[in-house]
């Protein structure tokens, strides 16, 4: 029989879980969550690392409740080594599963030492997905140097799983320390899209990825959200996938002055056309001129798609360098390893750098004699060549190819 | 008998590495770990039998109808010690049907002595609970390793490195009645061999020792071939019987994942900073010489190393292996003149065991065995190895986990920590467990002699190796403190990991390369 004074909470409650389960998840947990009338709070937690991190588990589960103002839960817990932040956004899964009203939030505290704030003009050469309900990748994204991590809420989470896939990536965003890499956040399309902006807005986002960008109305919409949400800068880069996008480009580049980047997803682009995706790309080449002259005609930076087959490092090295040559400045990369090979094809070449070198030389050089045309050779510079010169050494200097000082250090 | 029959270990003492230690090991006085060095025995190695040529059949023939036929005449009884080998690695078949023999002919208590055990072996565990098998002294990987960390093993497991096995034999701390080797290919003379054959798995080295010293040696093949097999890697004149049989091995499984190259990102990243260590360092110079153990990341490890030998025209004097495809590619291209073969990985380095001059066998006796007139391991200028947690201190362990289970043997790790520089390739964190730690569960290494902890956040030099920290200046190698990466992983992971919750039940010592105790493993609880 019902106690005549129920608990104050009059919303829906059910039995609910989140994360994965079974004998072979690794660094992540299930949680199954089901609201109690009394009894306070019921623990039944097994773990793969139960003798290390047991007591700290349970430890945590009891605060977790407290956090999300839960007083009477049965809380089960099936562990294969989760990390603390996991474990987190599991419970708070399952926890607003099983209590659409749930009010309360469990957020971990922030780690990072110093916020990198988002900044508009930076290296775009690689940026490495991160499945965003798959934690184990997470962690040591960092450690292989891409210049950006994108924590992926959108084709690589089903769709079962955004809603623990979104407070998962926010918990991510406040715990893990990504060296450096620009922040950056794939969200869905469409009203799940501003969904995943409520819930990461705030979190040192510094770019978002809109997907499926038909219009400059869809990029506005994504922009209006997360200056509601947050007074941080977030810049925006519009992931164009369909032929109506293609044709809308320089629309949706010029859209927000907070768009810094653009680029073209091929899977689903090729898709549209109905034609299959091969390595030569032949099919594409058109939309992807079309990207770089709409990112270039708006001032932003042109990112090319990602390279699907992670075994084919030569196919990926080719692929790369016809991306620079078209004018692309950056690539998406599905694998770590990928990450190097992405960073070798857009650096200036050491060819590049020298003749760039010469030329900036024999510029200064003039100039300091007054005259006013520059030659290096038989060949006259024009000032764009210079510009293109000092940009080359410019990049090379950022990735250590080129010492800062090396026009004193050599002659 | 009751489980709790050797429970008494008898008082423990602290060993020079401030571990407590059993005085006594399956009723045998052992010595305290001393210190790297210390230990320093005396006397006259160990002899086999004296035995009358004219007692074997003049014609050679030493065949047997069966295996248990040549259990029976080499007198096999309770309480013996039989010795097997794991050149098949994943892959033996002989050991387990040696115990079904011995099984069913009643013997009880026997001693089971194999240079390592694997996964394929848990079918020994019903024998362990029958009472057929004591107890195991050898590396146990996995089942066995877990059902005697339990604490279900009567007698006291042992674990020794590929060289202190050899020692064990040689100084006769242990003695084998009964040695089974398992043959690729083999005469009826009992010459045999393991590079060639329908089950050819390389090398046979492991069995070397058994060969020398037990008192009966069979050796058992799938694939007799006419007097003489040649070439030979045991030799017929230590050997009793021959036993043919259907099958003594499968050689694809000597390829597991411990011999398989990672493609785990962080453990690659791992294996590229280990080699380009090794070249910033400089010990990355024409002649030098390296090895890479088992494990994917040390595989990886001679992948990387092999690009930048070729960037900086560098060749080796010599490698050692553990060969694999990797180092034999190197060995074909003329990267090293020299494979110095310890075991084999891969068909590809049987292939070329058979085919390469410059593919040389050796055994634990050449490379690793403490009683030698040294040994091979030393004069090696780098090694990768693995490691299951190291502590603030360098030391490391290799054989338990965090909870305390015993999971992993010894292999040839001790020997080689003796190298030149000595680098330990783990991830910083595994499934939550921070690899470093204040101290290590189990104690298989001295920090003294490990110089390099490499993780994918970074390598921590040990501060005693002044000279390494001084050539890894200017290196684009993260380096850093290991208090440092401790700190840092141990946020990531929720602080540091509570200790193994074990009781005070000793279930197995470990020994040193010197055959001292340097640690123990007690029972885990639950």
């Amino acid at each position: 029989m019902m106690s005549e004074t129920a608990t104050p909470s009059t919303g829906e409650r059910r039995a609910a879980e989140a994360g994965p389960r079974g004998p072979r998840v690794r660094s992540d947990c299930w949680v199954g969550l089901t609201p109690q009338e009394s009894g306070g709070i019921a623990l039944e937690v097994s773990s793969t690392v139960e003798s290390s991190y047991g007591r700290s588990i349970r430890a945590a589960c009891e605060e977790g409740a407290r956090a999300l103002g839960i007083d009477h839960a049965r809380i089960e817990v099936e562990d294969g080594g989760a990390l603390p932040f996991v474990l987190m956004a599991r419970l708070e899964a399952a926890a607003r599963r099983a209590l659409p009203d749930l009010a309360g939030r469990w957020v971990p505290e922030r780690t990072e030492a110093a916020p990198t704030p988002a900044c508009r003009e930076r290296r775009r050469r690689s940026r490495l997905y991160l499945p965003g309900n798959q934690p184990k990748y997470m962690t040591n994204a960092g450690l292989h140097g891409p210049d950006a991590v994108i924590l992926d809420l959108e084709d690589s989470v089903a769709p079962e799983a955004k809603d623990a896939a979104r407070i998962l990536v926010r918990n991510a965003l406040r715990q893990v320390d990504f060296r450096g890499a620009e922040r950056t956040v794939r969200i869905n399309p469409g009203s799940l899209g501003l969904a995943d902006i409520d819930e990461v807005a705030g979190e040192n986002v510094h770019m978002v990825l809109i997907p499926k960008v038909e219009s400059a109305e869809d990029v506005l919409e994504v922009d209006e959200r997360l200056r509601a949400r947050t007074e941080e800068t977030v810049y925006l880069m519009p992931i164009i996938e369909s032929a109506r996008g293609v044709l809308q480009a320089p629309r949706i580049a010029a859209a927000s002055e907070r768009v810094a980047a653009l680029t073209i997803g091929l899977e689903d682009y090729t898709a549209d056309l109905g034609v299959p995706r091969t390595e030569q790309g032949d099919e594409s080449r058109w939309a992807r001129s079309m990207i770089v002259h709409a990112a270039r005609g708006a001032g932003v930076a042109a990112i090319d798609s990602v390279f699907s087959d992670v075994s084919d490092m030569d196919g990926l090295r080719r692929a790369v360098g016809e991306a620079k040559s078209m004018g692309f400045e950056g690539s998406g990369c599905i694998h770590p390893r990928q990450i190097r090979v992405v960073h070798e094809a857009f650096d200036p070449t050491p060819a590049e750098v020298e003749r760039a070198c010469r030329i900036v030389r024999a510029f200064r050089g003039a100039s300091e004699r007054g005259l006013g045309v520059v030659s290096l050779g038989s060949k006259m510079i024009d000032p764009p060549v210079v510009e293109r010169a000092l940009q080359t050494l410019a990049q090379a200097v950022e990735s250590g190819l080129l010492a800062a000082d090396w026009e004193e250090s050599e002659d | 008998m009751a489980p709790t029959e050797t429970a008494a270990a008898g008082e423990l003492v602290e060993n020079a590495a401030g571990r407590l230690v059993p005085r006594r090991i399956n009723e045998r006085a052992s010595v305290p770990f001393c210190g790297v060095g210390a230990h320093l025995p005396q006397g006259n190695k160990v002899g086999p039998p004296i035995r009358r040529a004219s007692d074997y059949p003049v014609l050679g023939d030493k065949r047997v109808g069966s295996l248990r036929e040549a259990l029976e005449r080499c007198g096999l009884r309770d309480g013996m010690t039989i010795g097997t080998h794991h050149h098949f690695r994943n892959g033996d078949l002989v050991a387990n049907a040696v115990f079904e023999e011995a099984a069913a002919m009643g013997c009880r208590d026997l001693r089971w002595f194999p240079s390592a055990s694997f996964p394929c072996h848990e079918p020994q565990i019903a024998h362990l609970q029958s009472g057929v098998i004591h107890h195991i002294e050898g590396s146990m990987n996995g089942p066995l390793g877990d059902h005697c960390s339990r604490g279900k093993m009567r007698g006291m497991g042992v674990l020794r490195s590929h060289g202190g096995r050899w020692q064990a034999i040689q100084d006769g701390e242990v003695h084998v009645d009964v040695a089974v080797i398992a043959a690729p290919a083999a005469d009826c003379f009992g010459n045999a061999t393991g590079d060639r054959g329908p089950s050819a798995c390389g090398l046979l080295g492991f069995a070397l020792a058994d060969s020398l010293y037990a008192d009966h040696v069979i050796v058992v093949t799938d694939h007799l071939v006419p007097f003489p097999c040649l070439p030979w890697q045991i030799q017929g004149n230590n050997v009793d019987f021959v036993v043919e049989v259907d099958k003594v091995g499968e050689p694809e499984k000597i390829v597991s994942g411990t011999t398989r190259v990672t493609s785990s990102p962080d453990r690659l990243l791992i294996a590229e900073y280990c080699a380009r260590f090794v070249r910033d360092t400089g010990i990355l110079r024409e002649g030098f010489s390296f090895q890479a153990g088992a494990g994917g990341t040390a595989l990886a490890f001679g992948i990387f190393l092999k690009e930048m030998m070729q960037e900086a025209g560098v060749t080796a004097g010599f490698v050692r292996g553990g060969s694999n495809e990797y180092l034999v590619s190197m060995l074909e291209e003329g990267l090293t003149p020299v494979i110095l073969d310890g075991q084999t990985f891969d068909l590809e380095g049987v292939r070329s065991m058979r085919e390469n001059a410059g593919h040389q066998n050796t055994s634990p006796f050449t490379s690793y065995n403490f009683h030698g007139k040294g040994n091979f391991a030393s004069m090696v200028d780098v090694v990768i190895l693995g490691a299951t947690e190291v502590d603030v201190g360098f030391n490391a362990n290799v054989v338990t986990h965090t909870d305390g289970r015993l999971l992993h043997g010894i292999g040839g790790w001790q020997n080689c920590l003796f190298a030149g520089c000595t680098i330990l390739a783990v991830p910083a964190l595994r499934n939550r467990i921070p690899v470093v730690l204040d101290e290590v569960t189990t104690l298989c290494g001295p920090g003294e002699l490990v110089d390099v902890i490499a993780t994918e956040r970074g390598l921590c030099i040990n501060p005693a190796r002044t000279d390494l920290v001084e050539a890894a200046r200017g290196s684009s190698v993260p380096i850093l403190d290991i208090a440092e990466l401790k700190r840092e992983v141990d946020a990531i992971c929720g602080g540091p990991p509570d200790r193994a919750r074990t009781s005070e039940r000793v279930v197995a010592a470990i020994q040193w390369v010197d055959g001292t105790t340097i640690d123990c493993v007690r029972a885990v609880e639950g």
